[in-house]
């Protein structure tokens, strides 16, 4: 298990390198040169010379590239013109608040969605089957962005039971019970899209499976449905079932852009958004490095949670 | 085609997703020409009007803009621009795929690691990234969606298109003469085209969403055109005062990728044959009974089959797989069942622990006793204590018969475990005895090792193993060794003869080789058409057959030593079994039929040597 | 007279776990250098169990597959490049299963014309009266040519994928496992229109099985595959009858047989490809190994008359 955990670590290198190397050339095909956006457009030209030399900019672009990437390895993002701050700094301040939101939707979509698969693919063509079914197909046809609205009009405004955006509350917040009140709106809402992927794929997962050779061995050998179901077929359903949720995660991180912007939670979606509305090249950049790299490293999880699960896989 | 449509309506949601989507797809098309409002006209005194105000029939927004005839041009536009990603991703990621999959190799690798790097992404960093560079705007949204989609689906049909390119039909075109770009476009492209359509019909919708969402964030369209994602953009600002302006876009975008999902849904269904032939149903827990009543009990043994019924119920069609099918088995006894495929003799096996995939599988008639009781229509409880305890069973394939991912000894201990409450240090040690009781060498070591580690031979010890794990009275195996090589089936056949006789098992034995019968079994029953045609001691029916049907089987199998000679074929096929004619299944290929064989029923006569025949070869 | 077909060191290796630049991790050799020579109107039989290199071998007879090294002859004619369609006109290919051997999505009519237009050029009214021609030779009716392969059974399909096989008018058929696919009553039938057919077209055959009665039932003379290597050849009546090398022996004790008691229940299985053993590949379950056989690899060489065997020890008859 350590030799593929290591394998895996080492084979992320090329990818994380490809990835700063999509990144540097998209940004690097923007039209307009960054520093008449930092100086603005009344500045002199000899200024405008002179900052980009300062930033590397009249160097070959492969050099760029190496210095961008250098400066990258040593924690250093550059600095966003429009906040007038580090770039890591912000990311880090605004990660956590998108790490919460996701993070809670992500369990929720994998222990519900799984939930609901195997009891749909269990009792297929019964009436679970057929509820789970129809709130599967309302699920991942809503919007998660005018959800929440939905959510705001009738959990805040109508009923007032949760506060309707931020993280915690502006006078006496703070505190665990304030940000699980923040949180819960913000978090279904991102979670139903991806709980109704998840079921329904791990539905039909469980579907391939019941119909396999070694179910029929299990039950032949005297095992109880009970088991067959949540034991034999559960686990090899898992098989493909977790691909999926790696897949997921990404589009649960994607949602949480739009749900940021509706509930006007602090993190990395909204000031992604912001970014690019205000050409702030360089937090676009960065952040867009640094998530991805996270969403590398939690792939490298799932892919060793698979192997875990597989036996088949190591060789 | 039309079976396609009728396929497709048969699904109602799919029918209903198809109505509505119908509709708004009428609708946006003749927008134009509808008595609507411009739908930039601003009239800031009439600004958030609610529905069914005078002359607004949804209202107005926040500069007085007629709801009505901006959500119409807003549908128009969400609808062409979802579409058109679609359309571009598909047939991009589509070709990637194709060409990665047949060509393989190197350009397989380096196509596929970009690929990968790009899905390395969460996709909407991509898109905004793609957003950032060219700016805002609703084509440079439909450009960053569409690019943002194509690695999935060049990696879905990448896959398809591996597993087509090393069809066999691929290397008879090659050995056609024909080259790669005539293979790729006439032998693997239509096959890829109903995915295509499959993939791009369930992700539609999703594309919609998407390139709602980044109209939405404000990256999309640009105001004053509107698509609903901006429209819902901009009446966020009001969505307390002002609800409906958000509310009309919104459940808009509902309605629309709710009937193109359940339209989609319906498309893959009706393209999917594995769906279409019921094939995906799970099966239950037991083979389902519809029984009238059951027949007298008669006679003794130790498991009596009584005129066993076992049919597939698919749509209309019955296929009758066994057809009042009567067996003896006694304590001891090795019983041969044998039969071409399609026979039913796997069918008989499977339903004596209710171990007929169900549906389609039904039991409707018939009594199967196991000293003296009747185990069709038992209850599922009881089923499961006799499974593996009393009898147990050998199937045909190893591999995909043990589960892949427990460690075989762990799947030993589970069957032992399952009928007796033994702690699981007593259950290990016993499951390693079975190891060394089947011959495997290093039971322990072996008994951590996972199938897939294993040999074919090896596995299939294992399944013998985890059948003799509760000491059951009858072993049920069914083509045990068909799987296997020649040298390799020899060992098994041995250990299988060494056990039974040492433990005094009774076996019944499916197969479909005479030499194998011959060497293994005391008795042999002889099924063709789902119906027994010959019973007797193996010795006696191998060497003076009396159904004309076993005669000439026997006679077209070749036998090892006989040397180089022509073969006396048998003409015609075997029968469907949804389409049995009356009297002698065997009639329409048999050169000694009279009329009187295909005039009705035909009694299986005898006692120890039964035959189901009208002109027998000899008299029994 | 040269011979139909006649190989000269054949081989084919497989590189394990591919990087995308460098070296493979492991090679794994499939066929072992293999010379024999089948001559026209002869039917060889290859008999081998899993994994003795049969497929692999038949894929390179036909142009599918690139031998590592080696040659391939044809009448004369030396197939040093792996191009199916020079192949094609010279040597054809049945497949062991029929329908998947069959372009779900084509009529049987465009399957059986894609030889004919495109290895011999044929169109128009030559080309249907070639198609009727081939479809009488194979015993099936002309309204069939409309269908689509699912509608047709094992046996059937087999058929066209026979028809196919002659559209392109070869000299030689590779017969790959033609009948294991399909029900025993069956088989014969099958068995017996190729018999016909090599007559009727004085074709040359190789017939690739796993079953020995089928093999020793059609064949001139079989060939025995052992670990990717040829361990025994000989003429048809002699081979199992009187077996030269040990293997052959256990195989043709191994199958089952009609008033024989269970045999050669022997213990032992396969080397280790990754890790083959410097001799005899049998060495490890042979009962009249010596350390000569753990060192050296057995040529293979007559034994007496014409029955070759590839052993240090060979069984007397």
């Amino acid at each position: 298990m350590g030799g593929y955990i290591l394998k895996r670590l080492i084979s992320a290198i090329p990818v994380l390198l490809g990835i700063t190397v999509i990144v540097f050339l998209i940004m690097a095909m923007i039209p307009g040169d960054p520093a008449t956006a930092i100086l603005g457009s009344y500045a002199t030209p000899e200024n405008v010379e002179r900052l980009n030399r300062q930033l590397g900019l009249d160097e070959p672009l492969w050099k760029q590239y190496f210095i961008w990437l250098g400066n990258l390895l040593q924690g250093d993002f550059g600095r966003s013109f429009a906040l007038n701050r580090p770039v890591l700094d912000e990311i880090l301040d605004r990660f956590s608040a998108t790490l919460i939101l996701a993070g809670t939707a992500f369990v929720l979509c994998a222990v519900l969605g799984v939930a609901a698969g195997v009891i749909s693919a269990a009792r297929q063509y019964g009436l679970a089957d057929k509820a789970i079914t129809f709130v599967v197909i309302l699920g991942i046809s809503v919007p998660s962005f005018f959800l929440g609205m939905m959510m705001i009009l009738l959990f805040a405004v109508q009923l007032r039971w949760l506060p309707a955006s931020g993280m915690y509350s502006i006078w006496g917040g703070g505190g665990l019970v304030d940000l699980i009140r923040h949180l819960t709106m913000p978090a279904l809402a991102l979670a139903v899209v991806a709980t109704g992927v998840v079921a329904r794929l791990s539905r039909g997962a469980m579907l391939e499976v019941l119909r396999q050779d070694f179910i029929r061995t299990a039950r032949a050998k005297g095992v109880h449905e009970r088991r067959v179901i949540r034991g034999h077929a559960l686990r090899a359903a898992m098989v493909s079932i977790i691909p999926v949720l790696g897949i997921q995660a990404g589009f649960v991180l994607s949602g949480a852009v739009y749900i940021e912007m509706v509930f006007q939670w602090p993190g990395v979606g909204r000031m992604l958004v912001d970014a690019i509305l205000k050409r702030d090249i360089l937090l676009v950049q960065g952040g867009v490095v640094f998530v991805a790299a996270c969403y590398v490293g939690f792939n490298i999880v799932v892919d060793v949670a698979q192997a875990w699960l597989d036996p088949r896989i190591k060789t | 085609m039309s079976l396609f449509l009728r396929l497709l309506f048969r699904n109602k949601l799919a029918g209903f997703g198809a109505v509505v989507l119908g509709l708004i797809v009428v609708l946006a098309l003749l927008t134009p020409i509808l008595p609507l409002h411009p739908p930039n006209e601003t009239n800031t005194a009439n600004r958030f009007l609610r529905p069914l105000s005078d002359g607004h029939l949804l209202g107005t927004d926040h500069l007085g803009r007629d709801l009505l005839s901006r959500l119409m041009w807003g549908t128009r536009l969400s609808l062409a621009v979802g579409f058109a990603a679609a359309l571009v991703a598909g047939l991009l990621g589509a070709t990637i795929g194709v060409i990665a999959g047949y060509f393989g190799g190197r350009t397989d690798n380096v196509t596929m690691r970009g690929i990968d790097m790009l899905m390395a992404f969460p996709y909407i960093l991509l898109a905004l990234a793609i957003v950032a560079v060219l700016g805002p705007g609703l084509f440079n949204a439909l450009v960053a969606v569409a690019v943002v989609n194509i690695p999935f689906f060049a990696r879905n049909i990448r896959g398809v298109t591996v597993g087509i390119a090393h069809r066999e039909f691929i290397d008879a075109a090659r050995l056609a003469g024909m080259g790669n770009t005539r293979i790729l476009l006439t032998e693997v492209v239509p096959n890829i085209v109903p995915v295509v359509v499959i993939a791009m019909s369930t992700t539609i919708g999703w594309m919609i969403l998407e390139t709602a969402g980044l109209s939405f964030l404000g990256l999309g369209s640009q105001p004053p055109q509107a698509d609903l994602g901006s429209m819902l953009g901009e009446a966020r600002a009001a969505l307390i005062t002002a609800p409906h302006t958000s509310i009309v876009p919104g459940v808009m975008i509902l309605l629309i990728v709710m009937s193109v999902n359940l339209l989609g849904d319906g498309i893959r269904d009706a393209l999917d044959p594995r769906l279409r032939s019921g094939a995906l149903s799970r099966p239950m827990a037991a083979t389902r009974v519809k029984r009238a009543e059951a027949p007298a009990p008669k006679g003794d043994g130790l498991l009596r089959i009584d005129a066993l019924e076992t049919q597939f119920h698919v749509g209309p069609r019955i296929y009758r797989a066994v057809n009042r099918v009567s067996l003896q088995l006694d304590p001891g006894e090795c019983l041969g069942l044998i039969g071409e495929s399609g026979s039913g003799k796997s069918v008989t096996a499977l339903s004596v622990m209710g171990l007929v995939a169900s549906p389609p599988g039904v039991i409707t008639g018939g009594a199967i006793r196991l000293n003296g009781q009747d185990l069709i229509g038992a209850p599922y409880e009881l089923l499961r204590s006799l499974r593996g305890r009393k009898v147990a069973y050998i199937f045909q394939d190893p591999l995909s018969t043990l589960h892949p991912l427990y460690r075989i000894g762990d799947q030993l201990i589970e069957a032992i475990r399952v009928h007796e409450p033994v702690s699981h240090a007593e259950a290990h040690r016993r499951a390693i005895k079975l190891l060394e009781d089947v011959r495997i060498p290093n039971a322990a070591q072996r008994a951590r090792a996972y199938p897939h580690e294993m040999s074919g031979g090896m596995r299939q010890r294992v399944g013998i193993a985890m059948a003799l794990a509760n000491d059951p009275e009858i072993i049920i195996a069914d083509e045990p060794t068909t799987a296997l090589d020649v040298t390799v089936q020899a060992q098994i056949l041995a250990l299988l003869d060494d056990l039974r006789r040492s433990r005094g098992l009774a076996i019944l034995f499916i197969t479909h080789d005479f030499g194998v019968v011959a060497q293994l079994c005391d008795r042999v029953a002889v099924m063709y058409g789902g119906r027994i045609v010959e019973a007797g001691p193996t010795p006696k029916v191998l060497a003076a057959p009396a159904h004309p049907y076993t005669k000439r089987l026997i006679a077209c199998v070749p036998e090892l030593g006989a040397g180089r000679r022509a073969l006396a074929a048998i003409p015609g096929l075997p029968p469907a079994v949804d389409d049995l004619p009356p009297g002698c299944a065997f009639a329409p290929r048999c050169e000694k039929a009279r009329d009187s064989c295909r005039a009705g029923e035909i009694a299986l006569d005898g006692d120890a040597r039964q035959v189901r025949c009208l002109f027998p070869e000899v008299t029994p | 007279m040269t011979p139909a077909l006649k190989t000269t060191d054949l081989t084919r290796s497989f590189d394990i776990g591919k990087r995308l630049f460098g070296p493979p991790r492991a090679r794994v050799h499939a066929v072992n250098p293999m010379s024999f020579e089948v001559p026209t109107g002869e039917t060889l039989g290859i008999v081998g169990e899993s994994g003795c290199g049969k497929s692999t071998l038949a894929r390179m007879l036909v142009g599918l597959l690139p031998p590592t090294s080696g040659q391939i002859e044809i009448e004369g004619r030396a197939l040093d490049r792996a191009d199916p369609a020079a192949f094609g006109r010279l040597i054809q290919y049945v497949f062991q299963d029929p329908v998947s051997s069959l372009n779900p999505r084509k009529t049987i009519r465009q399957i059986i014309e894609a030889p004919l237009r495109n290895l011999h050029g044929m169109h128009g009214p030559a080309l249907d009266a070639r198609i009727a021609e081939l479809f009488d030779a194979v015993n099936l009716r002309p309204e069939f040519l409309s269908r689509y392969p699912h509608e047709f059974s094992g046996g059937q399909a087999q058929r066209i994928g026979i028809a196919r096989a002659l559209a392109a008018s070869p000299r030689i058929l590779i017969l790959d496992e033609p009948v294991s696919a399909l029900d025993v009553s069956v088989q014969a039938q099958v068995l017996n229109l190729l018999a016909e057919l090599k007559v009727k077209l004085n074709l040359t055959y190789l017939f690739i099985s796993h079953d020995l009665a089928v093999v020793e039932a059609v064949s001139d003379r079989i060939a025995v595959l052992y670990f990717g290597s040829l361990v025994e050849s000989g003429p048809a009546e002699k081979v199992f009858a009187t077996p030269r090398h040990p293997y052959t022996k256990l195989l043709a004790d191994s199958a089952p047989v009609v008033g024989r008691p269970l045999g050669g229940a022997q213990s032992g299985e396969l080397p280790d490809p990754l890790n083959p053993p410097l001799g005899c590949a049998f060495a490890t379950r042979c009962p009249r190994a010596s350390d000569l056989c753990k060192r050296a690899i057995p040529e293979l060489r007559v034994v007496e008359g014409d029955q070759f065997a590839a052993c240090h020890h060979p069984l007397a008859p």
